[in-house]
C-alpha cells in the first residue's frame, strides 16, 4: 500500500519550524500558536492515517510513501522513503498527542521567557524529526530522524544556554549520543558491507541468509546506538545533566518519546536480534544493569527532576529489558513505553508545574505539603505515581508485570536473574517514588517564607488531567484481549509462544505487589513518619553518597576518557608544534645554517679570493694528474 | 736547446706572480703580479707551440695578449677609482663585497 | 563552444580591466571584481546544464597545439568530477569576493591588486582543473602557487610573510617531484612511440613496477602536500592562521582540492598498478589524518587553526574514500570535496567576522555571542553543523558514503575512521559552547550582527548546505559515471555483499 499523506505528519512541523525561526522577532506575538497548530494538525493526520489503518486488515495495514531517491551511489541505493505500520503508528500518535499536549503547557510554561518563539521552534524540530526517526523506511532515514532528535535535544538542554552548566549539559548530551550514533552508523556500514542493502524491508528479507556473526555486529552495533540515545548503560550519564532544559523539554524529549527511541530501534529491528542470540542477550543485560542503575541513584536525589530522570531511565531499562526478552517481550515492551509515555509525561509536566509555583526550586527538601496548594497538580500526579509504581488498575500495572513475567518466563537461570532484577526494580522504584511523593506534597512546609505556592493556569493543568486519564486508562486498554500484542504481531512476528511458564502471571502480580508494598512501606517510616530535614544530611553511608554521585558515572568517565583524552590531546598539539613541524622547520634551519656557515668564507678580501682560486686551481690539477697517472 | 727549460721558466714565472697575488697588499703590485701570470702562460703556449711545431699556441698567445690590454685598461681604471674615493691603494681596504 | 577556454577568460578579462583603473578606485574595483565572478558562476552553471552526464568521456574538449616540440599541446577536457570543482571554485568566488567586501583594505598592496590577484587565480584553478594535458596541469599547478602567495604575503595578518613562504617553498618541493615524475613520464612515452604528455596516451603506458612506484610517489607527495594529508599538513594551519578569511575559504575550500583531484585523475588513471601497491599505506595516512586532524582540531585555542586541522580531518576522509576503490568511496569523496568546499567556506567566512569585528580570533576572547550577535551565532553554529556532519546537512551524505564504500572493502579503517565522527562533535561543539554560549563576556557586549551584505553573502552558502543535504542527486548524478570510470579503470569493481547465498532478489531497491 502507498499513501501520499504520510508526509505531511512530518512536513507540518517542519514548516512551523522553520517559519518560526526565519521570522524571527516578527513571530513573537503568534508563534506559539502556530507551533501548536502544527503538531495538533500532525496529530489529527496521524489520527486519520490510523482510522485508515484500522479500516484494513492485519497484513495490509503497512503503508509506505517514496518522496525521491535521497542516495544512489552504486549498489547503495536509498530513497527518502517514509513507512508507516502498526508500529510506527504507536509512536506517531504518541509523539504528536503528547507533544501537542506538551505545546499547549509549554504556551503558560514559558510565558515569561523573551524567547518562547524559539522554544516552540525548536519543539515544532523535535516533533518533525522525532516523526523522521519512526517513518523512516531504511536505517539511513532513521538515522536522519536519529541525529535530527539529538540536535534538537541539544538546543533544548541548551535553551537556557548562558548558564555555563547548562551549556556543558547541552554538549554532554549531544556527545554522548555521538557516541550511540557511531553505534548507528557502524551497524548501517556492515548490514550493507554483508546484505548489501539498509532498508527494513530489505534487511528483513537478507537477515535469514546472512550469517550469525555479521547478524551479532549490526545487533550489537545497534544496541550502542540504543545506549546512547535512551541513556543505557554505559551511556546514560548524560540524562540527568539534561534537566538543564525546561520541564517541558524533560516531559516531552527526556521521558516520553525521545529517550525510547533506542526501544524502538530494537523492537524495529526484531528480525536482527531473533537471528543473533547473543546480540538479544547483551541488550536484556544492558536493560537489566540500567534499570537497577536508575532505580538506586533515584534513590539519593533530592532534585525532583533528576529523580524522575533517573526513574526515566529505569523505566527505559524495563522496556530494553522487555526487547532484549525477544519475540514474547517486544509487545510488552512497546506497552510500556506508551504507558510510560503518559504517566512519566505527566509527573513531569506535574513537577514543572510544582517549580512554576514554587519560583523555579527543585530540590524536593524545600517542598512539602504542598498538596493543599495545588489540588490538580497533586491529583494528576498521584494517578502518575500508582501508574509507575504498578498499582492495578493503573497503567503501569499491567505493562510493567507483564515484563517481569515474562523475564521470569525467559528459561533457565537467566530468567531468574533478569525476573529477580525486574522485581527488585519494582520495589525500589516504589520506594523512591513514594520518597519523591511525600518530600513534595505531604509532610511538613519546609520552603522559604518568601514563596507563595499556587496552583497552574488551566493551559498547564489541562495537559496534566488529559495525560493523567491516560495514565489510568491506557494500561487496561492495551492488554484488553492483548489488543496491542495482536495490533503489533505483524510488525514483531511473536510465532513463538511462551513455552515455559516459570510463574503465573497471578503470582507474578502477587510477588510484586508485596514488593511494591514494601518498598512503599519503608519510604513511608522513614519519610513520613520522622520529619524531613532542609539540608540534605552529610552522616549518610558511603553508599548513599556514591548514589547521590549517579554512581560515580561522571567521575568514571571524567577519569577514563576526559583526561586522558585532554592529555593526549594537549600531547598531540605539542608533537605536532616541535616533532611535525619541527622536522620541516628543521629543514629550513638546516638551510639557513648552513648558509651562514659558508657566509663566514665571504671575507670581502680579494687576496683571500685569489688564494681560494689558487688553491682550488691546484686541487683540480693534482686530481686530475692523479686520476690520469 | 731543450724547450722544457721554457717551461720551467714559465713555471717559475707563474708561481711568482701567484704568491705576489696572494701576499703583497698594493693593487698595483698586484695587478702586476696578475700581468706576470699571465705572461707566463703566455710563455707556455709559445713553447707548445714550438714543440708540437704549429701555431696555435701562437695565435692564443696573441688573443691573451688582447685580452691582457684589455684587462689592464679596465684594471687600472679601477684601481684608480678605488685610490680617488679611498685615499688607499691597498686591496684590502676595498672590501666592500663582504656586506 | 568552446566553455572551457571562455570560462577561463572571463576572471582574466576582468584582471586585465582591474589593472587599468586608477588605484584609487576601490568601489569600483570591488564591483567589477564582484560582477566578473558572478559571470563566472553564471557561465559555469550554464555549463553545466550543456554537461551530458552518462557520457565518461572528457567533455568540452579542446586542443591546441602549443610547444610542438616537445609534443605540448594546450588541451582542455572535463568529466563529472572536474565538474562538480570547477562548479565549486565558481560559485565560491563570488561569495568570497562579496564576503571579504573590506579584507584588502590593511593590506601592502592597492586593494584593486588584491582583486587582480582573486581573479587570476580563479583561471589558473579552472585551467588545473580542465587540462588534459599533463604539462599544461602542471603549469596552471605551480602558477597557482604565486596569486596566493601574493595574497597571504600581501594580504594577511601576523606572521603573513613567513607564513606565505612556507607554504610556497613546500608546494614548490612538491611541485619539484611532480616535474621529476612528469619528465620520467615524457621519456618513457618517447621509448614506446613517440612524446607526448596526453593523459590518455600515457595512461597506456608500459612500465616496470619500480619505475611506476616511483613515478607514482613523485605524483602522489605532491599532491598529499597540497591536499594535505599527514603528516605533509604544517603549512596549512599557518596560512590558514596568517592569510585574511576570503584567501582562507579560497586556500581550503578549493585550491587544496587540486590535491586530491589530482589523486583521483593522475594517480589512479597513470598508475592503477602502484595506486594498489600503495593503498595500504595511502588509507593508514588517510585514517591517521581523520583522528590526528580532528584530535588537533579539539587541542586549538584559535578559530582559524581549528577549522584548518577540521580540514586536515575531512581531507583525509576524502583521500579515504578515494583509495578505498569503491564506486561509494569515489563518489563521496568528490561530493564531499565540494561539500567541504560550502562547509568550510561557512565557517571560515563566519569566524572571520567575528574575528573582524572583535580584533582577535582565540576562542576564549569570545563568549554569549548568541545573546549579541544572534544571527552570526547562528551561522556559526548552522556551519559548525555541517562541518560534524549533522544528518540533513551535506557534509553527512558524502562523510557517509566515504564510510560505506571504505568498509566494504576495509573495515577496520572504516571503523577507526568512524571515531571522527565523535571527535567532531567535540571540536565543533566545544568553541561553540566558549564562544557562542554562557553569560556575555567583557569586550562582546557591543559587537554588531551581520550587515545585509554580509547575510547576502553568507545565505546561499548555507542554503546549498542545506539542500544538497537532502537532495545531493543533482550532483551525484553527474559525479556516478565518472567516478565508476576511475574505479574500473584503476582495475577495480565494487566488492559484493558477502550474504552467504545468492539471492536472486534485487537488493537494496
Amino acid at each position: 500500500m502507498t499513501s501520499n499523506s504520510l508526509v505531511y505528519l512530518i512536513a507540518l512541523p517542519l514548516i512551523g519550524s522553520a517559519v518560526l525561526l526565519l521570522a524571527g522577532r516578527r513571530a513573537d506575538r503568534w508563534g506559539h500558536v502556530l507551533a501548536t497548530l502544527a503538531s495538533g494538525s500532525s496529530f489529527v493526520v496521524g489520527l486519520y492515517q490510523f482510522s485508515q489503518m484500522l479500516a484494513r486488515s492485519g497484513e495490509e495495514r503497512a503503508v509506505t510513501q517514496k518522496l525521491f531517491s535521497w542516495i544512489s551511489v552504486g549498489s547503495f541505493k536509498v530513497d527518502a522513503a517514509l513507512m508507516l505500520d502498526q508500529l510506527s503508528i504507536c509512536f506517531v500518535l504518541l509523539i504528536t498527542g503528547v507533544g501537542t499536549l506538551i505545546h499547549i503547557y509549554s504556551i503558560a510554561y514559558m510565558s515569561h521567557d523573551l524567547d518562547r518563539r524559539r522554544f516552540f521552534a525548536y519543539l515544532n524540530l523535535f516533533i518533525a524529526a522525532m516523526l523522521l526517526l519512526v517513518l523512516g523506511d531504511s536505517y539511513l532515514n532513521l538515522y536522519v530522524g536519529w541525529e535530527g532528535v539529538g540536535l534538537a535535544s541539544y538546543l533544548l538542554i541548551g535553551f537556557w544556554n548562558q548558564k555555563p552548566t547548562y551549556a556543558t549539559a547541552a554538549k554532554k548530551a549531544f556527545i554522548a549520543n555521538r557516541v550511540g550514533d557511531l553505534g548507528l552508523s557502524l551497524a548501517i556500514m556492515i548490514s550493507f558491507a554483508t546484505l548489501g542493502t539498509v532498508s527494513f524491508s530489505g534487511v528483513k528479507e537478507q537477515a535469514e541468509h546472512a550469517s550469525t556473526g555479521a547478524l551479532t555486529a549490526i545487533g550489537i552495533m545497534l544496541l550502542v546506538a540504543a545506549t546512547g540515545k535512551s541513556a543505557q548503560f554505559p551511556l546514560q550519564a548524560w540524562l540527568g545533566d539534561a534537566m538543564a532544559g525546561p520541564t517541558p523539554v524533560s516531559a516531552l524529549i527526556h521521558a516520553a518519546t525521545m529517550v525510547t527511541a533506542g526501544v524502538y530501534l530494537i523492537v524495529r529491528s526484531n528480525f536482527i536480534f531473533d537471528a543473533a542470540p547473543t546480540a538479544q542477550l547483551m541488550v536484556a543485560i544492558v536493560g537489566a544493569i540500567t534499570l537497577l542503575f536508575g532505580a538506586i541513584i533515584g534513590m539519593a536525589k533530592d532534585d525532583i527532576k533528576k529523580a524522575l530522570a533517573a526513574s526515566t531511565m529505569s523505566q527505559i531499562g524495563y522496556m530494553i529489558l522487555g526487547a532484549g526478552l525477544g519475540p514474547a517481550g517486544y509487545a510488552f515492551a512497546i506497552m510500556h513505553l506508551l504507558t510510560h509515555g503518559f504517566f512519566k509525561a505527566g509527573m513531569f509536566l506535574g513537577a514543572g508545574s510544582v517549580m512554576h509555583g514554587m519560583d523555579d526550586e527543585v530540590n524536593m527538601r524545600r517542598f512539602g505539603g504542598l498538596r493543599k496548594f495545588m489540588p490538580i497538580t497533586f491529583a494528576t500526579f498521584g494517578i502518575g505515581y500508582l501508574a509507575i509504581i504498578g498499582v492495578p488498575p493503573f497503567a503501569g500495572f499491567y505493562s510493567k508485570d507483564k515484563i517481569i513475567e515474562v523475564a521470569f518466563n525467559a528459561g533457565g537461570v537467566k530468567g531468574w536473574i533478569f525476573g529477580c532484577t525486574a522485581l527488585l526494580g519494582a520495589a525500589i522504584t516504589a520506594f523512591y517514588m513514594t520518597r519523591l511523593v511525600i518530600m513534595t506534597f505531604a509532610g511538613n512546609k519546609r520552603w522559604d517564607a518568601k514563596a507563595h505556592p499556587h496552583e497552574s493556569p488551566a493551559l498547564m493543568w489541562i495537559p496534566m488531567v488529559l495525560l493523567a486519564v491516560g495514565s489510568v486508562a491506557s494500561g487496561f486498554i492495551f492488554s484488553q484481549g492483548n489488543s496491542l500484542r495482536n495490533w503489533l504481531a505483524p510488525v514483531v512476528e511473536h510465532e513463538h509462544e511462551v513455552e515455559v511458564e516459570l510463574l503465573s502471571p497471578a503470582v507474578v502480580s502477587i510477588l510484586a505487589l508485596l514488593l511494591v508494598a514494601l518498598g512503599v512501606g519503608i519510604a513511608v517510616m522513614k519519610y513520613l513518619r520522622t520529619e524531613v530535614l532542609r539540608e540534605a544530611p552529610e552522616n549518610v553511608s558511603i553508599f548513599t553518597k556514591i548514589a547521590r554521585r549517579d554512581l560515580m558515572q561522571d567521575a568514571f568517565n571524567e577519569a577514563v576518557f576526559m583526561r586522558p583524552g585532554q592529555k593526549v590531546t594537549a600531547a598531540l598539539v605539542d608533537i605536532d608544534k616541535f616533532v611535525i613541524d619541527g622536522a620541516v622547520r628543521g629543514v629550513a634551519r638546516l638551510t639557513q645554517g648552513s648558509g651562514s656557515a659558508l657566509r663566514t668564507t665571504q671575507t670581502g678580501y680579494v687576496r683571500s679570493y685569489a688564494m681560494w682560486i689558487l688553491l682550488g686551481a691546484i686541487g683540480l690539477v693534482a686530481t686530475i694528474w692523479i686520476v690520469t697517472l | 736547446m731543450n724547450p722544457a727549460n721554457y717551461l720551467y721558466v714559465s713555471v717559475l714565472l707563474f708561481v711568482i706572480g701567484a704568491i705576489g697575488v696572494v701576499v703583497r697588499r698594493n693593487a698595483i703590485v698586484v695587478f702586476m703580479c696578475i700581468e706576470l701570470m699571465l705572461n707566463a702562460s703566455n710563455l707556455a703556449f709559445v713553447t707548445f707551440a714550438r714543440i708540437n711545431g704549429n701555431l696555435d699556441g701562437q695565435v692564443i698567445a696573441f688573443f691573451t695578449m688582447v685580452v691582457a690590454a684589455c684587462e689592464v685598461v679596465i684594471g687600472l681604471a679601477i684601481i684608480v677609482t678605488i685610490y680617488r674615493t679611498r685615499r688607499s691603494a691597498s686591496v684590502d681596504d676595498a672590501n666592500l663585497l663582504k656586506r | 563552444m568552446n566553455w572551457l577556454i571562455i570560462l577561463g577568460l572571463i576572471p582574466l578579462a576582468g584582471a586585465f580591466v582591474l589593472s587599468a583603473l586608477p588605484a584609487a578606485s576601490e568601489l569600483l574595483a570591488k564591483r567589477i571584481a564582484l560582477v566578473t565572478t558572478l559571470a563566472v558562476a553564471g557561465v559555469a552553471i550554464a555549463m553545466a546544464t550543456q554537461f551530458q552526464r552518462d557520457n565518461v568521456d572528457p567533455q568540452f574538449v579542446q586542443s591546441y597545439s602549443w610547444i610542438p616540440t616537445f609534443g605540448i599541446n594546450f588541451a582542455v577536457g572535463i568529466d563529472g568530477i572536474a565538474l562538480v570543482l570547477i562548479l565549486l571554485s565558481s560559485l565560491l568566488a563570488p561569495v568570497v569576493v562579496l564576503a571579504g567586501w573590506n579584507e584588502a583594505a590593511g593590506g601592502r598592496w592597492s586593494v584593486k591588486t588584491f582583486y587582480i590577484l582573486i581573479l587570476i587565480l580563479q583561471t589558473m584553478i579552472i585551467g588545473v582543473f580542465s587540462a588534459s594535458d599533463v604539462f599544461l596541469f602542471y603549469v596552471f599547478f605551480e602558477a597557482m602557487l604565486i596569486p596566493v602567495y601574493f595574497l597571504i604575503g600581501g594580504y594577511g595578518t601576523g606572521a603573513r610573510a613567513a607564513a606565505a613562504v612556507k607554504f610556497l617553498l613546500y608546494s614548490l618541493f612538491g611541485g619539484l617531484l611532480m616535474l621529476a615524475a612528469i619528465i620520467g613520464l615524457y621519456v618513457l612515452s618517447g621509448e614506446q612511440g613517440g612524446h607526448t604528455f596526453d593523459i590518455a596516451a600515457l595512461s597506456n603506458l608500459q612500465m616496470s613496477s619500480t619505475t611506476e612506484n616511483l613515478l607514482f610517489l613523485g605524483f602522489f607527495i605532491a599532491f598529499a602536500i597540497k591536499a594535505p594529508v599527514w603528516p605533509f599538513h604544517t603549512w596549512l594551519p599557518d596560512a590558514a592562521d596568517s592569510a585574511a578569511p576570503g584567501t582562507s575559504v579560497l586556500l581550503l575550500g578549493v585550491l587544496d582540492k587540486v590535491g586530491t583531484f589530482g589523486m583521483i585523475k593522475y594517480c589512479l588513471v597513470l598508475f592503477p598498478n602502484a595506486s594498489k601497491t600503495f593503498t595500504p599505506l595511502i588509507i593508514t595516512l588517510a585514517v591517521i589524518s581523520i583522528i590526528y586532524g580532528a584530535m588537533l582540531a579539539i587541542g586549538q585555542k584559535d578559530f582559524k587553526r581549528l577549522i584548518a586541522f577540521t580540514s586536515i580531518s575531512h581531507f583525509g576522509f576524502i583521500t579515504l574514500g578515494i583509495f578505498a576503490m569503491t564506486t561509494q568511496g569515489q563518489s563521496g569523496a568528490t561530493l564531499y570535496m565540494f561539500n567541504h568546499g560550502f562547509s568550510t567556506a561557512a565557517l571560515f567566512l563566519v569566524a572571520g567576522w567575528m574575528a573582524a569585528r572583535r580584533g582577535s580570533s582565540t576562542i576564549s576572547d569570545f563568549g554569549g555571542l548568541q545573546r549579541v550577535t544572534p544571527i552570526m551565532a547562528w551561522s556559526f553554529f548552522f556551519a559548525g553543523m555541517s562541518s560534524l556532519a549533522l544528518p540533513g546537512l551535506s557534509s553527512f551524505v558524502s562523510e557517509f558514503l566515504v564510510l560505506v564504500g571504505t568498509y566494504t572493502r576495509y573495515p577496520v579503517a572504516a571503523i577507526i575512521a568512524a571515531f571522527g565522527i565523535v571527535l567532531a562533535a567535540l571540536y565543533i561543539l566545544i568553541p561553540i559552547q566558549r564562544a557562542l554560549h554562557g553569560p556575555t563576556t567583557p569586550g562582546n557586549e557591543s559587537l554588531s550582527d551581520l550587515n545585509l551584505r554580509e547575510k547576502i553573502a553568507i545565505a546561499p552558502v548555507l542554503a546549498v548546505i542545506l539542500v544538497l543535504g537532502f537532495y545531493p542527486s543533482p550532483l551525484l548524478n553527474v559525479i556516478n559515471p565518472a567516478a565508476q570510470h576511475s574505479i574500473s579503470q584503476a582495475g577495480f569493481s565494487d566488492p559484493l555483499p558477502t550474504i552467504e547465498t545468492h539471492s536472486t532478489a534485487k537488493v537494496g531497491e
